[in-house]
């Protein structure tokens, strides 16, 4: 005996309303660049809300520099945007002179200039080749894998390490730049602009990148600027907000470069931005290679800052004039003045701040990380509502996000 | 300064202190009038403060200066355009660790503020989510006030139920244990 076959199919609809679908993307996919867990709700392809969860990195980085000296937690920024590692640490050196007062021989601040550069560079290849990648462009990763490597052998020459460099110093830098560097760095420079016209002539006018980019994820610049955007994300915007140039630190205020402004605010405005940049990099490399003066790459006041070997002074343990840092124990008042700064500086990603709040000890009484990721990623479901879930991953990459970064 | 003095002018009674540190100008506020205190500077022409850089919350426990409250949440402003920066510090008492929250200004204020309840425990009046966000959320206690902890005296609630969790999944013939994944992570 066979059974009567149904012959129509109902859909239950609720009551007019056309069912929701809910998905969990995360914390493990690829397009995601880390751990980052988006819970989604669509109707069909389209989304109606996105929330993004963090947290799956948290390290409590605010909590552990409340109980280091201030040199000893220079290794924790390394971790933070772990791409663009040698931006955060300037970063950090840059907040704690101003807050301990601390000046910067010239040498030494061409040298951040240089290396920060550098890693603006790194981290937009980073940016391009994975962002590329999401959007279905598999040879521009490997094109900017290419490029990256250079840099990274350069960074290798330069203080040993690949990935986290801990290579600045509060009041200097550690190690001074060898000829071979040099000379190695100015290839690259030469090198570089060509590759740059390379990547364009892959995606600046491919058909499928343009359907993937422009007109997705659309910004005004208003908008942008009241969710806290900053870096690429606000300039494709046409919002001229540039650290480099509002508040210059190190020798930024000594080099010619343009800031590169959007205007359409979308995904491919953004990518545009991402790209001058690189170029206005080349160019101040090119710059701090030309300018570099001679002298000393640290600052004899901040003597306890350094390595011992490095450590032109005697230190004798019972001292009070110096030896705050490694020496001195941290219970101590009245070692530093006792204040509080916010000084941000434009990491590859945006505006990286520190908040630090000094009570005269060796220690930060407390110190708040303003990282950029964490603010791209809460902008994410304003960007992301009613727009396709295949164009989410194209917001994602296109907001830059390192998830190391956003959570701490 | 001078916005600080203005500011002072515009709102005598809630300003309670001008200081100022390095060239960076902080202003010590009662917390009730945030809201407004902050529009204003947001719309003020030739104030123009437009770019919030950054909120935090901060625990004045330790702090050797008792014209403080208990807790204070800072507010560091910027203006693209006119490109100056004000740092806005509310007080908040111990007793009562709440405070306006600011998103119907900036919309970008909303995670600042959730990050600031889960780790400092201020939690922010009119905000639409407040919820823990870096931690999970049966956590106990907020790691950045000063009586806590920097070393943890038990394992976190959930660390059961998690280990239980990869047990029964080895049982199914999973072997991805925290013991064996150690050369991936």
């Amino acid at each position: 005996m066979t059974r009567p076959v149904t012959t129509t199919l109902e859909i239950p609809v609720a009551d007019g309303e056309r069912d929701t679908y809910s998905l969990k993307m995360g914390p493990q996919h690829p397009a995601t660049h880390g751990v980052l867990r988006v819970d989604l709700e669509l109707d069909g392809e389209t989304i109606l809300k996105c929330t993004p969860h963090v947290g799956y990195l948290h390290r409590g980085f605010d909590k552990i520099a409340e109980n280091r000296t201030y040199a000893q937690t220079l290794i924790l920024t390394d971790r933070l945007d772990y791409i663009g590692a040698m931006a955060n640490n300037v970063g950090y050196c840059v907040a704690v002179e101003q807050l301990l007062g601390i000046s910067v021989p010239v040498r030494a601040k061409y040298i951040r200039t240089m290396v920060c550069e550098m890693s603006r560079i790194c981290s937009h290849l980073l940016w391009l080749a994975t962002h590329a990648l999401d959007i279905g462009a598999m040879t521009v990763f490997l094109y900017c894998f290419r490029e990256r490597e250079i840099l990274l052998d350069l960074f290798e020459e330069l203080c040993g390490a690949r990935l986290t460099f801990s290579y600045p110093r509060i009041g200097g830098v550690r190690q001074d730049v060898t000829p071979k560097f040099i000379d190695e760095l100015q290839r690259f420079v030469n090198l570089f602009p060509d590759r740059i016209k390379e990547y364009e002539t892959l995606i600046d006018t491919n058909r499928i990148w343009l359907k993937r980019t422009v007109g997705v994820g659309t910004l005004s610049g208003d908008k942008a600027l009241a969710l806290g955007l900053t870096g690429p994300c606000l300039r494709g915007s046409g919002v001229d907000y540039d650290i480099r140039r509002h508040r210059p630190y190190d020798a930024y205020d000594q080099l010619e470069f343009e800031v590169p402004l959007g205007s359409d605010g979308d995904i491919y405005a953004r990518y545009r931005c991402r790209m001058e940049e690189l170029r206005q990099s080349v160019r101040i490399l090119q710059q701090c290679i030309d300018m570099l003066p001679p002298g000393s790459i640290l600052d004899t006041d901040a003597p306890d800052l350094l390595m011992p070997l490095q450590n032109t002074k005697k230190i004798e343990a019972d001292s009070t004039s110096y030896g705050t840092g490694i020496i001195k124990f941290m219970e101590e008042q009245g070692v530093y003045p006792a204040g509080d700064v916010y000084v941000s500086t434009e990491a590859p990603k945006g505006e990286l701040g520190f908040y630090f709040i000094s009570d005269g000890s060796a220690r930060a009484y407390r110190m708040h990380i303003r990282s950029p990721s964490f603010i791209h990623i809460s902008a994410l479901p304003t960007i992301a509502k009613g727009e396709l879930i295949a164009d989410l991953i194209a917001n994602i990459g296109s907001l830059d996000v390192v998830i190391g970064e956003c959570d701490r | 300064m001078e916005i600080a003095k203005r500011l002072k002018g515009r709102f005598p009674d809630e300003v309670l202190e001008i200081c100022s540190f390095h060239g960076q100008i902080g202003v010590i506020i009662r917390r009730e009038q945030v809201l407004d205190i902050l529009r204003w500077l947001r719309d003020t022409p030739g104030i123009q403060m437009n770019h919030l850089m950054d909120l935090c919350g901060v625990d004045n426990a330790k702090r050797n200066d008792d014209s403080l409250q208990r807790f204070e949440v800072v507010y560091n402003l910027y203006s693209v355009e006119m490109r100056h920066s004000l740092r806005i510090r509310a007080q908040i008492p111990e007793q009562e660790p709440c405070i306006d929250s600011i998103t119907p200004l900036w919309v970008g204020a909303d995670w600042h503020e959730r990050e600031c309840f889960d780790l400092m425990g201020i939690s922010f009046t009119g905000h639409e989510n407040m919820k823990r966000i870096l931690l999970p959320e049966d956590w106990q206690g907020h790691p950045l006030r000063k009586e806590y902890p920097l070393k943890g005296r038990e394992e976190w609630s959930g660390m059961e139920e998690l280990l239980h969790k990869v047990e029964t999944l080895q049982q199914f013939g999973f072997n991805d244990g925290p013991n064996q994944d150690n050369e991936k992570s």
